[in-house]
This record gives structure tokens, C-alpha cells and sequence, in this order.
């Protein structure tokens, strides 16, 4: 567990970078992780998958695998892709302030 | 509902628990019971697909009513299940029992000409039948075991068939001219850390190609190539998938029981479904974060048993499912070892039952692990099913006996 800066505010995030808790994140944030990993800007089908990703969490605990992401987000599997490149769960989980959805076991 | 593992199981438990005052019923589509850890064993001819099949009727204790009905929804508010063809059956307590059923056709191009030609599943007994045909024909080139995505039964069942699949080819002297890649949603072998590194290194010293983090989104069944959605392809001359898993289509059915993808959402250490106080799930049709299997199922009736017993009375229900898996590994040249992990404890090295003895190891492969998965068979039908207790078998996962002196050092490397 490391503290970086993101948007100005020492967060505590995970060793690839996601945060640790949820509730120190701001869409600001959210944006600044974006950049790094490559999405310029986000649009709102991003911010639609990102919001989807977070309340998932909130109010379960468990972040959403991509089979039920592409079910339930309002945005298909090949979209998703599409809007985050390589891993949309995990890239959508990072840039949203959420811990690194777990697979399933 | 259901009479599989977990529904026969739970049925017989009941039975034994109450007498004639209590009716019990367990409905099922089929009279098929399956010994699913022995699918494994068919493709490569080591078992023969009708020695695996029991009527579940004959599994029941005398006293329980087995029906052959197919559900078509659950009205919870009513304590109602309808079946197809407009009976309904009343209830006081309802044990949804319905497992995972195969997705094959959600992935596009899977169920295609090549399905039943190249592309092939082991987790059906049909299915399985018909890759050993494939099998007793195939003259080597690239074998391919595709995990579509999780959740599935049986998690390392996969990794088995890999296993097997190595010592199988060397066997028939197919091995040199056939690659084994094992293409996977995950990013390892396994999603615990300690295992996914051992079972990691176990597949590369049998030369097993791991495609990880493969996201399945179509197969290209004339030109043989699976697609991920990130663009990436496989090649192969025989594939062997395990397609998607779902709950039973009739939770989609039934308001509020089950989650996105069918399964049945309960407490994870109750066992009691959210949508109703007097509605209970077990086995591979709950949603609870650990393997579907058929020893989880196993100690998921200790938990439920009393349960019931405690929601019949009026008490409050124990929170005593821990989450406990217990799996043998098969690994191939009469060997196999041996998973045991909850919720909060990852699969870890030493001895089983007994501590410091076992005889069986941990993590570990041996042959003693392999004769207890054969001995199980027995087990299953005669001890298991019928609700009886299994020596030495807890519940409740143990710590003793596990060797916690890796846990601090996979933090890094491995994730999770």
C-alpha cells in the first residue's frame, strides 16, 4: 500500500494503482487516472460504465465481472472494449476509486 | 428444488431430522444423477459415461417424494413454485437446488458446425462422451482448453484436463507433436495466490501454455481461431471450451431471487435468499463467492440443515458457513493433490485431515491425493448422499495443519 497524489489530494492506493478507499476519490481523480492510462478524455458512455462500476460497488461490495457489466452497464461487451482498451472491468474499477475487481473464484 | 449433490443431500439430512409430520419433496426435470467429478475422466476413456449416472429418485431416503416437473417461476410472496404445465406447489420452506446450467450458445460461433466437430465440452455427460471420441481420433496439432469466463463449476477442473491431456498424449506418443494451451479470463492458473503460483509451476514443467487474462468474445469455427474481445486470436485444431454457466432460466422468472447472471442471492454464512426469510439456496445455484463444487455443496448442508431447523422454530440461524472448499487435483501419472480454502483462507501447503500426519498433503502432488479422489466415488454414493458424516471431515475449514509461512511473501507477483 502506497500514498500517491492525484487531482492534489494524497490518496493510499494498491501496488498497480487502484485506490484503497473508495470514498477519498472525486470524478477529478477519476479523470487524472484516465490520462495515465491513456484515455484523453472521458465521454459520458465512459462516465455511464465508471458511475454504473462505482454504485455496483458501494452498494454490494463487489465490484461487477464484464460478463455482468455487458448485461447490465447499458453498454455491450464490444463497446466496453471500445471505450477501455485491454481490460474495461479492471480500467473502469481504477479510474472510478474502486479496489481491483476480484476473479471470481 | 433440484437433486443433485446438494439437493439429495439436504433432502436426506432433513429426513433424518424429522419425522412423518414433515413432508419433503424434491422436484427435478430429469431422473439423471450425475457423479460430476468423473466427467473429467471420460474424454480420456478412464471412465465410462454410464457408470457415472444414478436415478436421483434412488438417492432419496423412503419418505421423500420425488417429482419430475419442470419450474417455470417462484412466487416468493405466495410460497408458491409453479411448474410447467400449470401445477403449483405450495411451501412452507423452499432449498432452491438448481445448480449452474451450460451456456454454450451465448458465445457466438461456439455452437456452430464446429460444436460436436472440433470444439468440444467435458462438463455434460453427453458432451464428454463425445470429445472421447474426438480424442481416441485426434493425431496431435494444438489443443486448446478455453475457460469463456467464470464463474464455473469446479474452478481447476480445466487445469485437470490439461494435466491429464499431457500424460494422455505421452501415453499414445502424441505428446511431441501437440501444443496444450490452457486460454483463461484469469490472470493465472487459479485466483488465489498461493495455488496460482504452485499450479502455475506445475503447468509449465508439463509444458502447458497458459493465454492469460483471454476474454472469449467469439469462435471462428471454420478457420479454427478463438477471438478475444481485445483482439487477440488462438489457434486450434481441437478445442475444448467450458462455456459460460448461468443459474436455471426459471430465476429470471422469479422476482427479486436471483442475481444478473441466475444464480440465487443469499447471505453468504446463512444460506437464507434475501428475496425471502423461507427461502434457502445451496450448492452451485447460490451466488456466494467461492468454488460451485460439489464438497461446497457438502458443507453447505451442515449450515443449512440447522438453519432450517432454527428458522422452524423461530430462532435466529447461525452464520456458520465459512466459505469451505475442499478439491483433489487430479495432475496426471496416477497422481493428484489437494485444495482446502474458505472465504478468508487461500488454498495453502501441509496436511490433511490430521495435522503434521494427514495422510493426505496439501498442495502437493502425491498419489496417496490421487487415491482419495478415486476412493471419493464410493464415498459420493454411499456416505455422502445419503446425509451421513464423512470421518475426520469438518465443516468449518481448520488452520492446523496449513503452513501460513508464504502468505506475506505472494503479495507481490501475484494477483488476486
Amino acid at each position: 500500500m502506497t500514498t500517491v497524489t492525484l487531482a492534489g489530494t494524497p490518496v493510499e492506493v494498491d501496488e498497480e494503482g487502484f485506490l484503497q478507499k473508495p470514498e477519498q476519490w472525486t470524478r477529478e481523480m477519476g479523470e487524472e487516472i484516465a490520462r495515465s492510462a491513456g484515455i484523453e478524455k472521458l465521454s459520458e458512455r465512459h462516465w455511464q460504465v465508471i458511475d454504473f462500476m462505482r454504485k455496483t460497488y458501494l452498494d454490494t461490495g463487489a465490484a461487477p465481472s464484464m460478463r455482468a457489466l455487458g448485461k447490465t452497464s447499458g453498454v455491450a461487451i464490444k463497446e466496453l472494449y471500445e471505450l477501455f482498451p485491454k481490460g474495461p472491468a479492471k480500467l473502469a474499477a481504477k479510474i472510478g476509486g474502486i479496489p481491483k475487481p476480484r476473479g471470481c473464484v | 428444488m433440484g437433486g443433485g449433490t446438494g439437493g439429495t443431500l439436504i433432502a436426506n439430512k432433513l429426513r433424518r431430522r424429522y419425522g412423518a409430520e414433515t413432508e419433503i419433496t424434491v422436484v427435478d426435470r430429469d431422473n439423471r444423477h450425475v457423479y460430476q467429478p468423473d466427467l473429467l475422466f471420460v474424454p480420456f476413456g478412464l471412465v465410462e459415461p454410464d457408470s457415472i449416472c444414478r436415478p436421483r429418485s434412488k438417492q432419496l431416503r423412503s419418505g421423500i417424494e420425488f417429482r419430475l416437473g419442470k419450474v417455470e417461476r417462484v412466487e416468493t410472496e405466495k410460497n408458491t413454485v409453479h411448474l410447467n404445465g400449470g401445477e403449483a406447489l405450495p411451501y412452507d420452506i423452499l432449498i432452491v437446488a438448481s445448480g449452474a446450467e451450460l451456456l454454450p450458445e451465448e458465445t457466438e460461433g461456439l455452437t456452430g458446425p464446429c460444436w460436436g466437430a472440433t470444439a468440444f465440452t467435458y462438463y455434460s455427460v453427453e458432451g464428454a462422451a463425445s470429445l472421447n471420441k474426438a480424442m481416441e481420433g485426434f493425431e496431435g496439432g494444438r489443443l486448446v482448453v478455453n475457460i469463456v469466463d467464470t464463474p464455473i463449476k469446479c474452478p481447476i477442473a480445466p487445469l485437470e484436463f490439461c494435466f491429464l491431456s499431457d500424460w494422455w498424449l505421452q501415453k499414445r506418443g502424441l505428446r511431441k507433436k501437440t501444443e496444450i494451451v490452457l486460454a483463461t479470463p484469469l490472470d493465472g492458473a487459479f485466483t488465489k495466490p498461493v495455488a496460482a503460483r504452485m499450479l502455475g509451476e506445475l503447468l509449465e514443467k508439463k509444458n502447458v501454455l497458459v493465454e492469460a487474462e483471454f476474454s472469449t468474445g467469439r469462435v471462428d469455427g471454420e478457420a479454427r481461431k478463438l477471438h478475444s474481445w481485445d483482439e487477440r486470436e488462438i489457434d486450434y485444431d481441437l478445442l475444448v471450451s467450458i462455456p459460460l454457466h448461468g443459474g436455471s432460466p426459471f430465476v429470471e422468472s422469479s422476482d427479486g431471487l436471483g442475481d444478473e447472471l441466475g444464480f440465487i442471492v443469499v447471505d453468504p454464512n446463512t444460506l437464507q435468499a434475501k428475496a425471502a426469510p423461507n427461502v434457502f439456496a445451496i450448492g452451485d445455484a447460490t451466488n456466494v463467492p467461492t468454488s460451485k463444487a460439489g464438497a461446497v455443496a457438502h458443507f453447505q448442508a451442515e449450515t443449512l440443515s440447522e438453519n432450517v431447523q432454527h428458522f422452524l422454530a423461530g430462532e435466529e440461524l447461525e452464520k456458520s458457513f465459512d466459505g469451505h472448499a475442499n478439491c483433489f487435483i487430479e495432475t496426471g501419472f496416477s497422481k493428484a493433490l489437494l485444495l482446502d480454502f474458505n472465504y478468508d483462507v487461500e488454498p495453502l501447503p501441509g496436511k490433511f485431515p490430521l495435522p503434521g500426519i494427514g495422510p493426505m498433503s496439501l498442495l502437493k502432488e502425491s498419489r496417496l491425493d490421487h487415491l482419495g479422489k478415486i476412493a471419493f466415488r464410493r464415498l459420493y454414493w454411499h456416505l455422502l448422499l445419503p446425509g451421513r458424516r464423512i470421518p475426520l471431515i469438518t465443516a468449518q475449514l481448520k488452520m492446523a495443519g496449513k503452513d501460513t509461512s508464504l502468505l506475506s511473501s505472494t503479495k507481490e507477483g501475484v494477483t488476486g
